[in-house]
């Protein structure tokens, strides 16, 4: 049975896929993101003179604007980029490894964790003492998933042993935080709770960026050694050890690759949905359907999405602000139900 | 030139899969694999492959032990084809013959012209030449095996282990790929291929080993091999013998043999 094969019409149609495509991808993307940093910076609900108070931040005037522009919008503009990398390269490594489209940074339980980590800080009431209790919270809890993914899945060397542990996991962490609700002692935490898990980049202070940069780095990092690597597992596992390709040693630097990027990302902005699902399929028609040739595009298409959908979020400016996660969730669900629909009619 | 096996045994959750293995495999050759199912076939080609380590024995390649070499320099001499490997992704042909240069590969470095140029070579050889720009997923059968076997030998290995190349292949494309392997070991390279099908296995190997409840009970040339008595008792079949209009011999297997405890889950019981 030989499905028909689609002929290529244009020339430019002809480009998508290759390794130059690849780097015009790159290059756009990047300018993207760069551009819409910049953008979130100089958008918000108060009219405001960004050149003004870039002038008094560099001359060391402390003045409102200087601190509003520092202490508020950088940071937000900033976070909105690295949780946004963070969630389109995971969720891109992982489809590649899981070799799943529907696999997303959360499926093995570390965004639970996280969140769970957070929830447990907030209900120990330790959040209001200290700023940064709250994403530290998140970032042990991603810790911990990270540890017990690689002991669980430690006995064998398939993916399967790892989505099973990671199911397992993130059920465990689901639970235990919907028993932290339940057992809130008042409505108001409870609320706050859930509210919090909804994900935001409102509010996060130069802290949190100062938290989370360096552990995200080193996540990207240990992510994108396994490009090569992502590539041999399309041919099963076996033969990709056949290649050279460690599996251990894949499937350490992708666990906790994943819990230094995603943990530190919902632990300082809450979970931040779809945006990892989505992202490396609207890569996959750009930049061809190697799992290596996503993993860069899809953190760069993650940053663009998740600024854009912040920015999104102020512009509306409903009382009160939309979440992000919920902008994220409500945009992409149905992009996503399109996507697959198309792909099937594609591939029949 | 040679790939031994040394009293090997392989012992997975306290069950015997392969036991009292002694075997040399030479370059040049093209050695076939049979055994009835569960018979340890698979299990071997790991070995042999190191993908599995022997609970006890050793393997060595050109009298240096599997185990003492590096995984780069291993993938480097001993390229191998597994089942499973549906590819997922819609990559082009070009993409997963490229995948077979990855052991040549340094880090971050880039796909080099001798890296091209061993492609290039493999797809020629199982001619998917054409179908270089195709995806996976609108590959036929025997296109997707001809591109995976184009991928394994663009590793350009001394060695070639394939684990059931043609049994999803209708016969004329099952004549093709044992025509390939038949090739490639003329070029030097040792292939090992585990088959199913006797009767290709007798005409196109060198020489055919038989597992049998993990052990190999037989190893030779296919007509040394393939005796009656041994596939009567190891498959529970009888064959037909004879020679073909090009003078080479052939072994047909043609009907069950045995008692009738062997065949009381078939309806074919010899009256």
């Amino acid at each position: 049975m030989n499905a028909p094969v689609r002929t290529i019409a244009s020339p430019a149609a002809r480009l998508l896929g290759t390794p130059s495509a690849r780097r015009v991808v790159i290059a756009v993307l990047g300018l993207a993101a760069l551009a819409l940093t910049l953008a979130s910076v100089a958008i918000g609900y108060a009219p405001f003179d960004v050149p003004a108070a870039f002038a008094d931040l560099v001359a060391g005037r402390t003045t409102l604007p200087a601190m509003v522009l520092w202490e508020l919008r950088v940071p937000r503009a900033l976070l909105g980029g690295l949780v946004g990398f963070s969630l389109g390269l995971t969720g891109a490594a992982m489809q590649g490894y899981l070799r799943n489209p529907l696999a997303d940074p959360g499926i093995l339980g570390i965004s639970s964790a996280a969140a769970l980590g957070a929830v447990l800080v907030f209900y120990g009431g330790l959040a209001a003492s200290l700023s940064l209790a709250l994403p530290l919270g998140g970032i042990a809890g991603a810790g911990v998933a990270a540890l017990l993914l690689n002991a669980l899945a430690a006995r064998g060397s398939s993916t399967l042993g790892l989505i099973l542990a990671g199911v397992g996991l993130s059920s465990l962490a689901g639970a235990l935080t919907a028993l932290a609700l339940n057992l809130s002692p008042n409505p108001y935490a409870a609320l706050e709770i859930v509210f919090w898990l909804m994900g935001s980049l409102a509010d996060r202070s130069l802290d949190h960026v100062v938290l989370c940069l360096p552990l995200m780095v080193i996540g990207w990092g240990l992510m994108l050694s396994i490009g090569s690597a992502l590539d041999a597992l399309t041919l099963g596992e076996d033969t990709a050890a056949s290649l050279g390709v460690g599996l251990v040693s894949v499937r350490l630097r992708l666990v906790t690759g994943a819990a230094l990027a995603v943990g530190s990302g919902v632990a300082v902005s809450g979970a931040i949905g779809f945006v990892g699902l989505v992202v490396p399929h609207l890569m996959r028609p750009l930049v061809g359907a190697r799992p290596g040739a996503g993993l860069l595009p899809s953190g760069l298409a993650g940053a663009v999405l998740v600024l854009a959908a912040d920015i999104g979020v102020r512009l509306l400016a409903t009382r009160p602000e939309l979440k992000l996660g919920v902008v994220t969730a409500l945009v992409g669900a149905p992009f996503l139900i399109v996507l697959l629909l198309r792909n099937r009619g594609g591939r029949a | 030139m040679s790939l031994d096996l040394n009293d090997v045994r392989v012992t997975l959750d306290g069950r015997t899969i392969l036991t009292d293995i002694d075997l040399v495999l030479e370059r040049g050759r093209f050695a076939g694999l049979v055994g009835p199912n569960g018979a340890g076939k698979t299990t071997l080609l790991r070995v042999l492959a190191a993908l599995v380590a022997p609970t006890q024995g050793h393997v060595t390649l050109e009298g240096q032990a599997l185990s003492g070499m590096t995984r780069d320099a291993r993938a480097r001499r001993i390229a191998a084809l597994f089942q499973g490997g549906g590819v997922g992704w819609p990559m082009t042909v070009r993409e997963i013959v490229a995948l077979g240069r990855l052991p040549h590969r340094r880090a971050f470095a880039g796909f080099s012209e001798a890296d091209e140029a061993a492609v290039a070579r493999a797809m020629a050889r199982t001619d998917v030449g054409h179908l270089a720009g195709r995806t996976e997923p609108t590959l036929s059968s025997d296109e997707r095996m001809r591109a995976l076997l184009a991928r394994a030998l663009a590793v350009e290995a001394e060695w070639l282990l394939v684990d059931e190349p043609i049994t999803a292949l209708d016969p004329a494309h099952q004549l093709d790929v044992m025509a390939l392997l038949r090739a490639a070991s003329r070029d030097g390279t040792g292939v090992v291929a585990v088959l199913h099908d006797l009767a290709l296995a007798a005409r196109f190997c060198d020489r055919v080993g038989v597992l049998s409840g993990g052990r190999l009970v037989a190893d030779g040339r296919p007509e040394e091999a393939l005796t009656d008595a041994l596939l009567a008792q190891v498959f529970g079949v009888t064959a037909e013998r004879g020679e073909a209009a090009d003078g080479t011999r052939y072994i047909l297997p043609w009907a069950r043999s045995g008692s009738n405890e062997e065949t009381s889950d078939g309806a074919i019981t010899p009256s």
